[in-house]
């Protein structure tokens, strides 16, 4: 598995852990029972938030009357937009580099007028949810329902409701990217091939509802926050910033978190409403999305419309792509890393497997009054996939040539990095062609072609389908910190060892079930030389962690673990400098192995680290005055050379697709993934799987659906479909590892890349079935009726 | 005012009697009446698995049980079956193919795994799946899941 | 959201039932497994004054041969059905739809009397009733009566149920095969379209407010002519546009249900 030696440890030492499928330690309490989400947490004197949502998807009110509300037995106070506002400034969620891009003032609660339906207007806090639910019933709100945007198509013609007329328009961003010169070279190519995708609008659906516990103690002036988040250290500088505390009397705490792929990466208005009320009662405000909530005011993504051409010559040479994206991200800028990198993402990633001269993107981003979307789970990437996947399928098609054999001969050489793509990304080292490869050698690709020849006589339709793909990973400060966001592109992590031999690690990332903390053990029981059962991680407190930037864009295993690697060098160094004045040795002549010094040429045991730490920190007075005690060493990490690392990988999907009922049957599903460095093989696969079947969701179920009026339609989880157990393929993953130089682990990020490319494979599949009746979609999700549709039976 | 009506119910194997309001479902109850957090509420409305327990010896969604209905029945949540040791196998397999990420479907889950063990030791591949259907996972992809049941059932043939 | 305000009571027998409708009228609602209303209660569509438990008054269960018919109480549940001797044998039918509803955890609690009196135009129970010609035993203080599955389902979530009533059992006639299929996003999903076919009684549900015995094919279907069946769903149907697709899209599915479901009988009349 690990060919190359990364100058630790040596590799065959049984605390080598580094590529090795070491159980993840907190799995044990996920199935005890014994985990610890937000709502789990109990403070006494709380009180529970619920909120009056606009029913309208724009429209003015007016509170007119709380008097019912607070005689609801229970109700303690009720909060409008006009008492938050003095309590918590607004926020514009633009980013300057992001050059254009603009978006309208937001508050926690909005004075007079709702964007969306469902965004929440008026508080109430009661002191069980129940009772406040109940009083947000018992509210008098009077409402004027005005026109709404809903279409982005109409957003920027004339007659759209302009969503906020201080704007000037719905224009929230514009960027194209332009490389050659396209237009000659579509004019002139052996064949150009055009086609319209769609995405369909979805949202994350995480399991635990988002939730966050805010507790302001007036007597120190400390507001503490239970909170399910993927970056404490983000949620604390807005939290400080907007309630005008300063940052270190903001402590965010975030322990088990159920799912978050993005979700709660944002920040919320109904968040920040509970911060504030906490903040002006100093008692404990604790809110909980329930589904309904959750459907209507969770971020959505994804709601593309991109209209796309390919240039291709004669031999199957790819020339150019020519892509105009259109997207509507709801009435506001989701803060603070805003909505418009979605679009953005499919500017820098479409055609992004493969070399070719001529490139132009246009995505074009428009506000209108549905939920907002931001970043979920490979942002921009399954959009950006199936419009480069697609269109190589039918240029393949058009000139009669094998899909795979196109691809091979497109596929940007595995000897040919660094290289700059035309969007002007810059690959350090991707692995397209031996990705392919392996992929052949797992599809029984002859098996595969036979059962569908054969099931093709039967009248059964059965498709293959591949998607190549590259994963933009740990980001630099050209992500966000550019634009000014308060948002760290640095991670850090403290490693030290107590008396006992044991060592804790406090790193600024966080875990919401990728495996987190599992790796960090991992990498720290390998860098210091302990068991890994020696390990314990803390993350997710901003009180006892490193400065980070949490959990997101697959950072963690590659700038978290790169941190926690080097605080771990660094704390055995100074473990063996201490030995070596203990045993009166060269600190270069021992090493520490499985909890022991010992001598490095010999592996005779000398001192076990509880031996050493009892001397150290009991009796430190039989140790040289001089000795440096601190077994306590922090390390920052953040990457220099490349703006953003790249994963690279490629996806099959083999269906069979009932063309009498529309309904599509997953086969069986292949990926082959280049995540650079595997720190445990047995999380990345279950990363991989994971995101595929969350592609998948996209690509066959999910879909936020709403009237022309901006009714939600999909409130509850009988309308939002999500992949269940039955209907979902069996999966096999593969990998090949191209470490990335920039550090010392190597590791670049596993946590996206099946989200990336499932969707796009999913599509060529039910394609390649029905390419024989004449029939394609491409329009997400691929439901019975859009496939019935394609096939003229309805 | 809802009104309260007093229930006397065994628990997990103890006896637990309470005063609950004819609104409150069972899943509300043992999380905030008893302190028994494992047991989860992911949609409130009967389809996501994640409330999963054991009502009289079969699998019910808590959430679409009302408390006050309880009384004289027998509750076991994922705390009681792993006090009782019965899903130490699942436990161990689970933890083998990391069959669970963020642990918020997790509860529910063992639950209705669990069930296939009890009453269908026979189950294929197929019929897991199909059993633990209405059991919603958004991290894992099922596949681990599947893999763990299959495990246990395999182990004890 | 989290249910509103309500109360409780256990009924122990009949009487109770008729003592807490003659008190609370209106406001009485009847809880079986729950199933269906206990969701409606979270979304709070529904705020009854009293949530009436009847789930322990024993002349609701039971399933018994019972003068050439089967008598199923209504409080057997989804998981009960599935797996009564009787069932298997007398109304195979309703067995064969039971792992079509919804999954284990529902089933174990839900019950086909609430199935029936909820009415869902796309749930399985209520076409299985009225394909098998079914009769429902009602209910009330004053007295019993039996009202054919064909005369039951209304409309739209209503029923010949009248207030202060309540449905004491099923009585499906006994010895009719019959099969039944659906077309369901995911397993467990309510049908976008499904069929209960027993001899030349197809009822369709999914597609409009109610179950729908399809007259026009079923005349088809006696004489032997499918295609002629499939024809006259154009006229039989009047599906609504639901999240799935538009109603061209129900008629498309309904036809190809229907054709599925008698072809081997066709196949082995050859």
């Amino acid at each position: 598995m690990n060919e190359i030696t990364i100058g630790l440890s040596r590799e065959d030492l049984p605390n080598s852990y580094i590529g090795r499928s070491v159980p993840r330690p907190s799995v044990a309490k996920l199935v005890e029972g014994r985990a610890t989400y937000t709502d789990d947490v109990a403070l006494p004197r709380t009180l529970h938030a619920a909120f009056l949502r606009s029913p309208h998807a724009h429209a003015r009110f007016t509170v007119r009357d709380t008097e019912a509300a607070l005689r609801v037995p229970g109700v303690v106070r009720v909060f409008t937009g006009h008492d938050l506002a003095a309590l918590c400034t607004p926020w514009v969620a633009t980013l300057e580099h992001l050059k254009g891009m603009k978006s309208a003032p937001q508050r926690p609660l909005p004075l007079d007028r709702a964007t969306w339906q469902g965004e929440a207007v008026v508080a109430v806090l009661a002191d069980t949810r129940a009772a406040a639910e109940d009083g947000a019933l018992a509210l008098d709100v009077e409402w004027e329902a005005l026109p709404a945007q809903t279409d982005m198509e109409t957003a920027l013609k004339p007659g759209a409701v302009v969503i906020h007329p201080e704007l000037g328009d719905n224009l929230a961003f514009r960027r194209t990217a332009t490389h050659g010169d396209v237009d000659a070279a579509f004019a002139t190519a052996h064949r150009v091939v055009e086609a319209r995708f769609v995405t369909g609008r979805h949202t994350g659906v995480t399991l635990e509802g988002r939730s966050i516990l805010a507790d302001f103690n007036r007597a120190d002036g400390t507001l503490t926050v239970h909170h399910a988040t993927q970056a404490p250290h983000m949620i604390q500088e807005v939290l400080a910033q907007h309630l005008g505390l300063p940052a270190g009397k903001v402590r965010v705490v975030c322990k088990d978190v159920g799912g978050s792929f993005g979700i709660k990466v944002h920040v919320y208005p109904d968040e920040m409403a509970v911060a504030a009320m906490s903040v002006a009662l100093a008692r404990p405000v604790k809110f909980v999305a329930d589904r309904f909530e959750s459907f209507s005011s969770d971020i959505h993504a994804r709601d593309h419309r991109i209209l796309a051409r390919i240039a291709v010559a004669e031999d199957g040479t790819i020339i150019g792509f020519d892509v105009d994206d259109l997207t509507g991200i709801g009435p506001y800028s989701v803060y603070p890393r805003t909505s418009a990198v979605e679009g953005n993402q499919v500017v820098n990633l479409c055609g992004g497997p493969y070399r070719f001269e001529h490139y132009r993107c246009t995505t074009t981003v428009v506000l209108q009054n549905k939920a907002a979307t931001c970043q979920y789970r490979a942002v921009g990437h399954p959009i950006a996939t199936a419009v480069t996947e697609g269109l190589v399928d039918l240029a393949a098609e058009a000139l009669g040539m094998d899909p795979l054999e196109l691809r091979r001969r497109n596929l940007i050489a595995d000897d040919a990095y660094p290289t700059t793509s035309p969007a002007g990304m810059r690959f350090e080292g991707l692995s397209h062609h031996a990705s392919l490869d392996k992929l052949l050698s797992m599809v029984p690709l002859d098996r595969i072609r036979a059962d569908q020849a054969e099931a093709r006589a039967r009248g059964v339709f059965r498709g293959l389908g591949f998607a190549s793909f590259i994963e933009l990973t740990n980001p630099s400060p050209f992500m966000y910190g550019i634009g000014g966001a308060r948002i760290s592109a640095q991670d850090g992590c403290t490693v030290r060892m107590d008396p006992d031999g044991s060592v804790v690690a406090a790193s600024g990332v966080t875990e919401q079930g990728q495996g987190t903390e599992a790796i960090l053990a991992q990498i720290v029981a390998h860098g210091v030389g302990v068991s890994v059962g020696k390990v314990r991680v803390v993350t997710g407190d901003t009180l006892a962690t490193p400065y980070g930037g949490g959990t997101w864009a697959c950072r963690g295993a590659g700038i978290g673990g790169e941190a926690a690697l080097q605080g771990a060098l660094a704390l055995k160094a100074q473990i063996l400098e201490v030995a070596g004045a203990m045993l009166q040795a060269r600190p270069e002549a021992l090493d520490v192995v499985m909890g022991e010094v010992v001598d490095r040429a010999t592996g005779t045991p000398r001192m076990p680290l509880g031996e050493l730490g009892r001397i150290l920190y009991f009796r430190g007075d039989t140790l040289p005055k001089d000795l440096p005690r601190e077994l306590v060493q922090t390390r920052h990490y953040i990457t220099k050379e490349y703006p953003f690392a790249f994963t690279n990988g490629i996806q099959a999907s083999w269906v069979e697709v009932d063309t009498d009922t529309g309904m599509v049957t997953l086969l069986e599903h292949w990926c082959v993934e280049d995540c650079g460095r595997i720190i445990n093989p047995l999380l990345v696969d279950e990363q991989v799987k994971g995101g595929i079947v969350q592609g998948i969701g996209g690509a066959l179920y999910e879909h936020c659906l709403y009237d022309e009026q901006g009714n939600l339609l999909t409130t509850t989880m009988a309308d939002y479909l999500v992949p269940m157990a039955a209907e979902m393929p069996e999966m096999h993953v593969g990998h090949v590892e191209t470490p990335t130089r920039e550090s010392l682990l190597g590791a670049k990020g596993a946590g996206e890349a099946g989200t990336a490319g499932a969707p796009a494979a999913v599509m060529n599949a039910i394609n390649d079935a029905l390419r024989p009746l004449g029939a394609r979609v491409t329009e997400q999700p691929f439901t019975p009726a859009r496939i019935l549709a394609a096939l003229g039976r309805i | 005012m809802s009104q309260r009506t007093e229930i006397t119910l065994t628990v997990n194997g103890e006896r637990v009697t309470r005063s609950v309001e004819a609104r409150r479902h069972l899943v509300d109850f043992l999380r905030l009446d008893l302190g028994l957090t494992g047991t989860h509420a992911g949609c409130e409305h009967g389809v996501c698995g994640a409330c999963t327990v054991r009502v009289d010896g079969v699998i019910v969604r808590g959430c679409l049980v009302v408390a006050a209905s309880l009384d004289g029945a027998e509750v076991t949540t994922v705390e009681g079956l792993a006090d009782s040791g019965e899903i130490r196998a699942l436990q161990a397999a689970f933890v083998a193919r990391n069959a669970a990420q963020c642990g918020f479907c997790t509860p529910g889950m063992v639950m209705t795994a669990a069930d296939i063990l009890r009453h269908h030791p026979e189950a294929t591949r197929a019929e897991i799946r199909e059993h633990l259907s209405g059991n919603y996972c958004r991290c894992t992809g099922y596949q681990a899941i599947v893999d763990a049941v299959q495990d246990v059932l395999e182990a004890a043939r | 959201m989290k249910w509103p305000a309500t109360s409780y009571r256990r009924a122990s027998s009949l009487g109770d039932v008729w003592q807490a409708f003659a008190e609370g009228g209106a406001g009485v609602q009847l809880l079986a497994g729950g199933q269906t209303l206990l969701a409606t209660l979270a979304f709070r569509l529904s705020e009854p004054a009293l949530l009436l438990d009847i789930t322990r008054i024993p002349t609701l269960r039971g399933i018994a041969l019972h003068g050439g018919a089967l008598r199923i109480g209504a409080l057997t549940t989804h998981a009960g059905l599935g797996r009564d001797p009787l069932v298997a044998r007398h109304a195979p039918l309703l067995a064969q739809a039971v792992p079509l509803i919804a999954h284990p955890a529902i089933r174990n609690r839900g019950t086909i009397g609430g199935s029936l009196a909820n009415a869902d135009p796309a749930a399985e129970l209520p076409a299985c009733a009225v394909a098998l010609e079914a009769t429902l035993v009602l209910a009330s203080a004053q007295g019993e009566r039996r009202v054919p599955a064909g005369e039951f389902f209304t409309g739209l979530l209503s029923t010949a149920l009248r207030p202060g009533e309540l449905i004491l059992a099923v009585e499906v006639p006994i010895g009719r095969g019959g099969s039944i299929t659906e077309i369901a996003r995911r397993s467990g999903d309510y049908a976008m379209c499904g069929l209960a076919l027993v001899g030349a009684r197809p009822v369709f549900f999914g597609v409009g407010d109610g179950p729908v015995l399809a007259r026009g094919a079923g005349a088809a279907l006696a004489r032997g002519d499918v295609e002629a069946a499939c024809a006259a769903l154009d006229t039989d149907l009047d599906p609504p546009t639901d999240m799935h697709g538009p109603p061209a899209m129900k008629r498309h599915l309904a036809r190809v249900l229907l054709r599925r479901a008698a072809a081997p009988r066709q196949e082995q009349a050859a």
